[in-house]
């Protein structure tokens, strides 16, 4: 644990330092490299912005009428009857729509339940073990121009479920 | 399919809302978070610059190629549609090497960079074999330490805050194995339909 928290921390500064020293020693303009590289950065994030505002706005409009709600009612029975506790349900449903949505709900679970409870755990590990599904595909197929995602979507949400029955089964296995 | 889904949740999203009485709330959300889309792509400015600068020195100087050598084995097998010493190996290995170690922001641009460089393989604007590949284990996230997630709980006085690390490794590792394992699934019957 302690060793992998210290690996985050120092693999950045390392692999810079990897990097210019390595460029230097084969006589890379690397200044100029780093900015033609970098000008690439700017035209991205301006074509990704479209894609980001037409994907935000269309989720929030689904939360905030509430008619997010509404379908987490409708199919939670479903998904109790698979062992799922109902209070995760809600954040197991957002997870894979919008990341600070989700965050959020992780925050108030691990409030109201206390971070050493099972929902708290549970919420803990489910925010960790999977990624907002729809987030990734809209910036990276958005930032590239892929208009026919083929079978992406199904596969990102699948596996999203196959990681919220997976969290549920393990926190259940080890602290339940 | 996006398109429907987009209409899909808008749509619906506006129908409820008139039926429930919640247009204002749908109101001042549209324009909230319109503006809240504007501030987390500008906010990708900063990264996206940094990292792909350096990213760039480091394909100038062969560093990607290297890495993609390094550990081709195993990757190679994940995507077979690449061919070997190709930089969008360099770039996925970058992508999964910063996911695993939970820099989010540095996995981003080298993400993108590395579609960039599986278009220019496939050519087109559909997705390809590898591209789908490639976001099924993004979306099934790779971290191995939820620093966000430890954070929270340390607010909340957990008595353990880093307990649920052990957890998250193995509910990550068990959904990034049926991520590549789905995507398979999913290949060979969109093959087999011709």
């Amino acid at each position: 644990m302690g060793v992998i928290t210290l690996i985050s921390t120092w693999l950045i500064p390392c692999f810079l330092l990897i990097v210019l020293v390595v460029a230097t020693w084969k006589r890379v303009p690397t200044y100029e490299k780093f900015v033609e590289g970098g000008k690439d950065g700017v035209k991205m994030a301006f074509s990704l912005l479209p894609f980001l505002v037409g994907m935000i706005v269309a989720i929030s409009i689904l939360r905030s009428s509430g008619a997010l709600d509404a379908f987490i009612q409708l199919i939670s029975p479903a998904l109790i009857s698979l062992g799922v506790p109902p209070e995760i349900i809600p954040l197991a449903m957002v997870r894979p729509i919008s990341g600070t949505a989700a965050l959020g709900m992780t925050t108030e679970l691990i409030g109201t339940y206390g971070p050493d409870s099972f929902i708290g755990k549970l919420a803990s590990t489910m925010q960790g073990s999977t990624d907002t599904t729809l987030y990734i595909l809209t910036v990276y197929f958005g930032a590239v121009g892929i208009r026919k995602m083929h079978y992406a979507l199904k596969v990102g949400l699948l596996a999203d479920l196959v990681g919220i029955i997976a969290s549920v089964i393990i926190v259940t296995l080890i602290f339940g | 399919m996006v398109n429907i889904i987009w209409a899909l949740m808008a749509v619906a999203g506006i129908v409820y809302a008139m039926v429930n009485g919640t247009v204002e709330e749908v109101n001042k959300a549209l324009f909230e978070s319109a503006e809240e889309a504007v501030t987390l792509s500008i906010g990708l400015i900063s990264i996206l610059v940094f990292w792909l600068g350096i990213m760039k020195v480091a394909e100038e100087a062969g560093i990607l190629q290297f890495l993609a050598r390094i550990f081709r084995p195993i990757i190679a097998r994940i995507f077979p549609e690449i061919p070997k010493d190709h930089p969008a190996m360099g770039y996925i290995l970058s992508n999964i090497t910063a996911n695993i170690f939970g820099l989010g922001n540095a996995a981003t641009p080298m993400g993108i960079k590395a579609m960039e460089q599986m278009k220019e393989l496939s050519g087109g604007n559909t997705a390809s074999r590898s591209m789908i590949t490639f976001l099924a284990l993004n979306t099934s996230s790779l971290t191995l330490i939820p620093t966000t997630v430890i954070s929270i709980r340390m607010q909340y006085d957990s008595g353990s805050p880093t307990e649920i690390v052990g957890t998250t490794i193995l509910a990550t590792l068990i959904s990034s194995i049926s991520a590549l394992i789905i995507d398979r699934i999913f290949y060979y019957r969109s093959v087999g339909r011709g």
